[in-house]
């Protein structure tokens, strides 16, 4: 075998990176590098034409300077001749130049791909290969363009080597995956699907990830490749270890490509013709077996390799579902793995397993494990392994081994890493309720879940014990009785207090009877509780009191007591205060009939989707349906507790109020509905609670599906800081996070505007009711006219919408209209809120002016709203081209020889709005010493239409430039003790200001040029 | 976990190899994928160690050889070393 020597071939490349190896410092080696990069400009600069051999040795130091992080801006022509190079490596360094530095120069891409033509035809496989690679490393769609239409033709070729075939197979599907639309199924197609038949493996490994990949969107096209793919698949499971030769990895025939064909069966339904099938089925026996024999080798390489093909093999059977034996079989053998001693495969097996539990003929066979599991949740030392355990314990729970995952999961709890606490007490929650028997279980359990784990018991959780206990009224009593022991204990959560008050004030009568728990002794329980409460609870317990007061009439007086108490009616939060003063009056004004009217019981809540489910599906995302979609499993065992049957018996008057406890997936009572009866006025009250005010808000699902501006969201905190990014800018990216990019291109002229939004969506899925809106909040409307074209609603993975707004300003504008883009990502509702890139400046047109003129207007616009100044620190260091740069991309115009310091800078512009022109002047005076810049503006209205005093709009102007800085890095961070140092109300000129700026005093003085 | 992929990666010394694939990719299918490509390379370099890398950074078409289009293109270790001796004579 070759050594091949360091640089061969190239002594000035070895020498070189030598040298930048050697540098001890980072400022030697960027001196080294420019003294290269001199050399190399003055070598391809020079008058000599340069050899092949040199022209590759500078484009490789190119390459390589590049690849240690620094910019490369020639060189891209020299690369494109070494293409065209006759000799192997000349022609291979060119390629690498090109596929790693693409440059989008329209002339280049077309030297390339001329280049490249000359290379798919030159019949020399080694050259082929090379084009052929550089196309599959790029996958532009300028590459796309010139040649998706002549890949298949060379990969199905009768003459082309297979090694031009594998790298045709696979540079077609790079296109693929990049444009699909640039390659059109043809019948080229049913001659890929016979290469599974190939004589040489490797083709039938690159042919196989070619078919899987277009299968998935032309089924029927490539159906054909299942029969080829199983009998190729049998071929190589029932040879012998030594068989295939070259293609054998530690014992292990081409384990690659038998992952990769039993994944292209996964695309499949299993094969009808029943020849097929039984060969199939043999094959998966086959992997089975071996899975068996001893080892025929102990590296772990071997057994990796081997345990690859099982898993995917698995997954198969997993995936047809309808093979128990295999399915039990696939289990027995996860089982073992269960306990193996490679932290890898116990990881792989409780994941497989996982899917496994959802299949109706294995889950009886996962659920044998289940010691084995729990043991793993407790002494795994990987977190990892623990929630897939925790997983897996959660896919084979039923109503048999309920109690015992449960009580499992509790005690799990109280050690669990807390970044998995939340989901743990979710999926408690949810299985307590799915498979409760006795509801005294379930009570006992989730309050077990508030005492182990206050903290991570969100509203959901404890919003659906008490929906459920109010829905069932044989569980009533004995909730009582539970919560007002848990409550006996000196330290209890917080929220074990909320469900405490209000299982108490509904159902504290059931309990009454006990003298242990007279109404006295509940009222001084929950009171003694009340002080260490937050507002929310505290508003909470004051209803509780009221409900007493009409439960308990011989607590009426204490209670009144407590709500006269200074500390409640005088109470600072709005919320308390009102509702101790308005329970009060109740209950002094109302007769005993009203007040039973009012403090009825709750009646039963309608039954919905749990919303704790819902909030397991949002925090495992996208993708995680498969453990939790439990449709799949044990029909019968499905909805038996699911459906908790309203009771007729506590029916009563239907009000606002039975949503209370609304949770997410219920519409919000909008506007409640006239109550009838005497509780007109009080209903209010209840509607109010704050137990119910965060479940209130316009749940992301109903609000997306009726889009209305007051069902907007708050921009989102970065807005600001996005927004400022595009003060100066017309184009960029205007917001990025995982699953999507909006891009902004706008141009403006003169009062309108065009704004095109490009809508990337990043994931591999489709986005759908994809919509965004542009909303306009306050006056906006009557000052800006944005006309937005609807976009398709559906946005696939990978792709990008563009949409396009048509703006126009009407008069002058202060808040920037907002963008509200909202879609579902895998079932999951997103929306997001930003503030749309139009601020007043972007009407800003530039005007040349004299210094005389400049000097009049600025005289004559003395009164105190026409100017605003500012003084600021710079955040970065002062350079005259940056600000220039940036006063320009405000708006305005530069005026040379017009101040006299030349370190100065003066702007003049017109603000164009349909109503009215508005003349701007501006100042900026740059102190180098104390970093600070100065800037003053005026404002004129220099023509007014339809009579619009002038005056306000200056004024406003004004207000626009504090409020949208123009130099927005400079004065971010400008503390406000300082912001207005100078504003219009001192009088500025002639006189010395001392000021604190960042902590250092520094000394500015105006100098009047007047 | 990276975004929506996986990262599956080994140590060979001080340097890790990575592999960025789908979720649902076959792990351990590819966790030897690394372990084929390192001792192709242990085998092209005699004894491959990080200077080799540094100094014949061009060579990357070595990769091209066995992963093409975020796919594996060619398994077999004889091939790819057969394949690269013959480059290597080419000028």
């Amino acid at each position: 075998m070759p050594a091949v020597s360091k640089g061969d071939g190239m002594r000035g490349l070895a020498v070189f990176i030598s040298d930048i190896r050697n540098c001890k410092s980072k400022e030697a080696e960027i001196k080294r590098i420019n003294k290269e990069l001199a050399n190399i400009r003055s070598k391809f600069k020079g008058d000599k034409a340069l050899d092949g051999y040199s022209k590759k040795k500078y484009v490789c130091k190119l390459l390589f300077i590049f690849l240690l992080g620094h910019d490369i801006d020639f060189g891209h022509m020299e690369a494109v001749n070494l293409l065209s190079s006759n000799k192997y490596t000349e022609k291979q360094i060119g390629y690498l130049f090109i596929s790693v530095l693409v440059n989008s120069n329209s002339e280049l891409i077309r030297l390339i791909n001329n280049a490249i033509k000359n290379d798919l035809a030159s019949r020399n496989p080694t050259f082929m290969c090379l084009a052929l690679h550089c196309i599959a490393n790029v996958g532009s769609r300028e590459m796309g363009e010139a040649f998706a239409a002549d890949i298949p033709r060379i990969l199905v070729a009768g003459d082309s080597m297979d090694s031009v075939k594998q790298s045709a197979a696979l540079c077609l599907l790079r296109l693929y995956k990049a444009s699909p639309d640039l390659v059109p199924m043809g019948e080229w197609t049913a001659r890929v699907v016979h290469l599974l038949n190939d004589q040489h493996m490797g083709v039938v490994t690159a042919a196989v990830s070619l078919i899987t990949c277009l299968c998935k969107k032309n089924p029927d096209d490539f159906k054909t490749c299942v029969s080829l793919a199983v009998s190729r698949l049998s071929r190589i499971v029932s040879s012998a270890s030594t068989d295939l030769q070259d293609y054998t990895y530690y014992f292990v025939p081409a384990p690659w490509l038998s992952v990769k064909l039993l994944r292209l069966l996964q695309c499949y339904p299993p094969p009808e013709d029943a020849a097929v099938k039984g060969r199939l089925v043999e094959c998966l026996e086959t992997v089975l077996n071996k899975a068996q024999e001893p080892p025929k080798s102990k590296k772990v390489q071997h057994s990796n390799a081997k345990n690859a093909i099982l898993f995917e093999t698995i997954s198969l059977i997993i995936h047809y579902d309808s093979e128990p034996n295999l399915l039990v079989r696939a289990c027995n053998q996860l089982g073992q793995f269960l306990q193996h001693r490679e932290t890898n495969l116990r990881y792989l097996a409780l994941e497989s397993m996982c899917t496994l539990a959802s299949s109706e003929f294995s889950h009886e066979a996962v659920k044998t494990h289940i010691d084995t599991v729990i043991n793993a949740l407790k002494t795994e030392r990987d977190v990892s392994v623990r929630q897939r355990a925790a997983d897996l314990l959660y896919a084979m729970c039923d109503r048999s081994n309920a109690k015992q995952i449960v009580s499992e999961m509790l005690r799990y709890l109280e050690t669990a890493d807390y970044a998995i606490r939340e989901e743990i007490v979710l999926k408690v929650a949810i299985l307590a309720e799915k498979y409760a028997v006795d509801y005294s279980w379930y009570v006992d359990t989730i309050l077990n879940l508030i005492r182990i784990a206050g903290d991570y018991v969100s509203e959901e959780v404890w919003y659906r014990v008490l929906q459920i206990v109010t829905n069932r009224d044989d569980v009533q009593g004995y909730a009582a009785k539970t919560v007002f022991e848990a409550l006996q204990a000196p330290a209890c959560h917080e929220n074990m207090v909320k469900v405490g008050g209000y299982i108490l004030g509904e159902f504290g009568n059931l309990i009454a009877g006990d003298p242990r728990s007279s109404p006295p002794v509940q009222f001084s329980l929950l009171h003694s509780k009340f002080h260490l409460c937050s507002v929310a609870t505290r508003a909470l317990l004051l209803s509780t009191y009221i409900k007493f007061i009409n439960l308990f009439p011989e607590t009426k007086a204490t209670i009144q007591g407590v709500l006269r108490a200074g500390s409640q009616l005088r109470n600072a939060d709005v919320e308390l205060q009102q509702r101790a003063v308005e329970y009060l009056t109740l209950s002094s004004v109302a007769s005993t009939d009203v007040l039973a009217t009012v403090l009825e019981e709750m009646p039963p809540f309608p039954e919905r989707e749990s919303s704790i489910l819902a909030k397991l599906k949002r925090k495992k995302g996208p993708g995680a349906g498969s453990a939790l979609d439990d449709s799949r499993r044990d029909p019968s065992s499905h909805d038996i507790n699911g459906g908790v049957e309203p009771t007729p018996s506590t029916v009563s008057t239907p009000s606002p109020s039975a949503d209370l406890l609304g949770l997410r997936a219920a519409p919000p009572p909008a506007a409640p509905p006239a109550p009838s009866g005497a509780g007109n006025l009080l209903v209010d009250v209840f509607s109010d609670s704050p137990a119910a005010q965060p479940g209130l808000g316009p749940s992301p699902e109903e609000a997306f599906l009726s889009p209305g501006p007051e069902d907007i969201g708050p921009p989102i905190p970065e807005a600001d800081e996005l927004l400022n990014k595009f003060v100066c800018r017309n184009n960029g990216v205007l917001f990025e996070n995982q699953l999507l990019q909006i891009g902004v291109k706008s141009e403006f002229r003169q009062n309108l505007g065009r704004m095109y939004l490009f809508y990337g969506n990043k994931t591999s899925v489709q986005f759908q009711n994809f919509s965004p809106t542009v909303v306009h909040p306050g006056d906006l409307q009557t000052q800006l006219a944005v006309q937005t074209k609807r976009v398709a609603s559906q946005v696939d993975g990978g792709a990008q919408v563009q949409q396009v707004l048509n703006i126009e300003c009407l008069r002058d504008f202060l808040t920037p209209p907002l963008l509200s883009v909202r879609f579902r990502y895998g079932g999951a509702p997103q929306s997001l809120t930003l503030k749309l890139p139009v601020t007043i400046n972007k009407f800003f047109q530039p005007t040349e002016m004299a210094a005389q003129d400049f000097f009049q207007r600025w005289k004559q616009l003395s009164l105190p709203q026409q100017e605003a100044q500012k003084i600021f620190k710079a955040n970065h260091p002062m350079d005259a081209e940056v600000t220039k740069a940036k006063l320009l991309g405000f708006g305005s115009a530069l005026l040379d020889n017009v101040d006299p310091n030349p370190e100065n800078f003066v702007g003049a512009g017109i603000i164009q709005t349909k109503a009215l022109q508005v003349g701007c002047l501006l100042r900026l005076e740059p102190n180098a010493q104390a970093q600070v810049q100065w800037s003053e503006e005026r404002g004129e209205g220099m023509q007014s239409v339809g009579g619009q005093a002038p005056q306000p709009v200056c004024g406003t102007l004004s207000r626009q430039q504090q409020q949208q800085p123009p130099w927005p890095q400079l004065q971010r961070h400008q503390p406000p003790s300082c912001a207005w140092l100078l504003s219009p109300q001192h009088q500025v000129a002639g006189s010395g200001y001392l000021g604190p700026v960042d902590g250092l005093f520094c000394f500015l003085l105006w100098l009047p040029w007047l | 976990m990276f975004r929506n992929f996986k990262i599956i990666y080994r140590r060979y010394a001080g340097l890790y190899f990575c592999i960025c694939v789908d979720v649902n990719d076959n792990n351990l299918a590819y966790l030897e994928a690394i372990h084929n490509f390192v001792e192709v390379l242990n085998e092209y370099f005699h004894n491959v160690c990080e200077l080799d890398l540094v100094f014949n950074f061009y060579k990357v078409t070595v990769v091209d050889e066995m992963f093409l289009a975020g796919e594996i293109r060619e398994t077999s270790q004889t091939k790819v070393l057969k394949q690269l001796l013959m480059l290597q004579s080419l000028e």
